[in-house]
């Protein structure tokens, strides 16, 4: 039971888990400055999908994997533009910006599905990997999978010790004393949204170079809507987003192999699981009471002056 | 920066509204025209096809009339929604809970006649998507929960729901597989109005239109919702009853959702099935952003993007572009009508 069924699921667990700590460790700088970005699941479908029309086409994963991030900078630029630019609704240009990245990607995906592009292969990390039990989850993995490990705690220097990091949630928090000290509360919205928008972008592109190596429509399946619940759960702090995002990952993987072994409950009912649990998840963040935690300038545009 | 800068207009831009939607579809027009280019297809070939596909043959009108009843009956829900500042994002789910909800009670009670089958369908749905909508807007009430999110999930969770039932329960036993539930006999169908292909799902539209319309305008809670949709602080100042004005308009948009999924099933087509759900719910939030909330702009923007889906259908069909094509074109008619908005209030000048 322990070797041929936990220790499996665990793995797979950190695979599907990672996807979804890129896109709510980028949603969490994404709302830090200030702009609430529902756009995740249409950033994440298009970076899916431009990394794996670059991996088909050059056969590079690593350049694949940049590019997906880079198509998630060019979705939060948009949405930049049309919320810190033009001063429209945060709420319904993300949703926008959901319902513009999912048709684009089905439309521009179209001639690929069905084919297979050069993604990241599961590799063993020589002495750590012998460590019993252990070594089979964690480090018989992926490279993206490796880097993922180290980016919470980048997130969390950056975000706490470095003065760009405070800064941004200075903006978050208050953009109009922030500017009055001295900082450039639009400049810095603008690096936020684009910073997260890039991990966005990451997170999608690793659905299509590790998770898959194929392309299929609806690829992100849901993954961007629960790291923007995570968020919330998370109390936008990037140590529990880790904790939120494999315990999702864990829930997808054991669906996932419920599925393949074959029970009688229905599969409907089993794909439900991870959307009934964000729902769940919502509620014990609620009851824990520390919603209060968002950034105070959430969602809320910075008027111009004069 | 790029040496302009937005000045706040001294009143506001009283044609900015009707100009800005109109520009927006342009500017959505000629960007997806661009996009086709970029595809190595013909724009001007593809727009043509989308033009005659949506308003060239008398077949085609008909057809985004009745494509824009189910969107209208979304759209008019999530718009008494949005009206407070509550973001129903969950017309998708609550359309398929009424569906359900209509199938239900049309397989309980087959022998039923009409006038009493018909009703309680309608009932049955309404109390089904009206109580998807009640969930999130009683775990916003007591627990802040965000209802953006819980609408959302509540959709996916709706749309396995109502696969889990064709697939299982509700299976029809001569289908040869297929995941359908038994065609709805006699009294579960609308028929026709005269020889007409419009259904009587027309007039239910027209009177929910025009029943909104004047609770919103004549009633006091109707009164009671918009000076709520100026915000939470406002509503409890004003002494409103916040909480069960927020839990009437889900509770009323769920309901019309519901009967947007009673109408879809039970007069196109007669029977539950999956694919059903082709995301009238998504459109209608497109559809009430553009009509500002206003039931006869609702009722205009509903039909516009109707034909647009019936010209998409179109392109799909003669120059083999997928379908996706109309959930570009909705996502940046949304996106440009939002960018535009600021016109209303702002003015664009030159730096000094």
């Amino acid at each position: 039971m322990l070797e041929s069924f936990i220790v499996p699921l665990l793995a797979a667990t950190v695979q599907s888990g990672t996807p979804i700590l890129y896109a709510t460790l980028g949603e969490i700088l994404t709302e830090k400055g200030g702009v609430l970005n529902l756009g995740v699941e249409g950033m994440m479908s298009m970076a899916a999908f431009v990394a794996f029309a670059v991996a088909y086409t050059t056969g590079n994963p690593w350049l694949a994997f940049i590019c997906g991030g880079l198509a998630g900078t060019m979705m939060a630029m948009l949405h930049g533009f049309v919320c810190i630019t033009c001063l429209g609704n945060q709420v319904v240009s993300g949703l926008a910006l959901t319902i513009l990245g999912v048709g684009l990607c089905n439309f521009l995906g179209t001639p690929f599905i069905g084919l297979a592009a050069p993604g990241f292969s599961k590799f063993a990390i020589p002495v750590l990997s012998s460590i019993p039990y252990i070594g089979k989850i964690f480090f018989k993995q992926d490279a993206l999978v490796y880097f993922c490990y180290f980016i919470p705690f980048i997130f969390m220097i950056f975000m706490n010790r470095t003065s760009l990091g405070i800064a941004i949630t200075a903006v978050g928090e208050k953009p109009g004393a922030a500017a009055a000290a001295g900082l450039k509360s639009i400049r810095l919205r603008w690096m936020a949204l684009l910073g997260g928008g890039f991990l966005i972008g990451l997170g999608g592109a690793y659905l299509s170079l590790a998770y898959t190596h194929l392309w299929a429509n609806g690829l992100a399946g849901g993954r961007g809507w629960i790291a923007v619940a995570l968020v919330i759960f998370a109390f936008w702090r990037p140590g529990r987003a880790v904790f939120g995002a494999y315990l999702f990952g864990g829930v997808m993987a054991f669906q996932l192999r419920l599925q393949a072994i074959g029970t009688h409950i229905p599969s409907s009912l089993l794909l439900m699981l991870p959307y009934a649990l964000t729902i769940l998840v919502l509620i014990f963040s609620a009851v824990r009471g520390r919603g209060g935690n968002a950034p105070a300038h959430l969602g809320i545009n910075i008027e111009p002056e004069g | 920066m790029l040496g302009y800068r937005l000045q706040k207009r001294d009143e506001p831009w009283s044609w900015g509204a009707p100009i800005i939607v109109v520009g927006a579809l342009v500017l959505s027009l000629g960007l997806s025209a661009l996009l086709l280019e970029l595809q190595g297809k013909s724009a001007v070939e593809g727009l043509f096809v989308l033009w005659q596909g949506a308003f060239g043959t008398s077949w085609a009108l008909e057809d985004a009339i009745l494509k824009s009843i189910p969107i209208f009956l979304c759209a008019l829900g999530v718009a008494t929604a949005f009206r407070m500042q509550v973001w129903n994002i969950g017309a998708e789910g609550q359309f398929a809970l009424g569906a359900i909800g209509a199938t239900w009670a049309a397989l309980s009670f087959p022998d039923l006649p009409g006038y009493l089958l018909m009703p309680l369908m309608f009932l049955s749905a309404a109390v089904c998507g009206g109580f998807w909508a009640y969930i999130p807007a009683i775990l916003r009430l007591k627990l802040k929960v965000n209802e953006i999110i819980s609408t959302l999930m509540l959709n996916y969770i709706a749309i396995l729901l109502l696969e889990y039932l064709v697939f299982g329960v509700w299976k029809d036993s001569k289908s040869y597989g297929f995941p359908v539930t038994p065609e709805f006999t006699g009294g579960a169908v609308i028929g026709q109005i005269g020889d007409s292909r419009l259904h009587w799902g027309f007039v239910v539209c027209i009177g929910a239109g025009l029943g909104m319309w004047a609770f919103m305008r004549f009633t006091r809670l109707g009164f009671d919702i918009k000076v709520a949709g100026e915000g939470q602080r406002v509503a409890i100042y004003s002494r409103l009853p916040y909480g069960k004005l927020t839990i009437l308009v889900m509770a009323i948009s769920g309901a019309l959702a519901g009967w947007a999924g009673c109408i879809e099933t039970s007069a196109v087509v007669n029977r539950l099935q999956p694919s059903i759900m082709v995301g009238y719910g998504y459109t209608a939030i497109v559809v009430a952003w553009l009509a500002r909330l206003h039931p006869l702009y609702i009722a205009i923007s509903a039909y516009l993007l109707a034909a647009l889906r019936i010209g998409v259908e179109n392109m799909q069909l003669e120059l083999q572009i997928p379908a996706a094509f109309g959930s570009i074109m909705e996502g940046l008619i949304l996106m440009s009508v939002l960018a535009g908005q600021m016109l209303v209030t702002y003015k664009i000048t030159r730096k000094k």
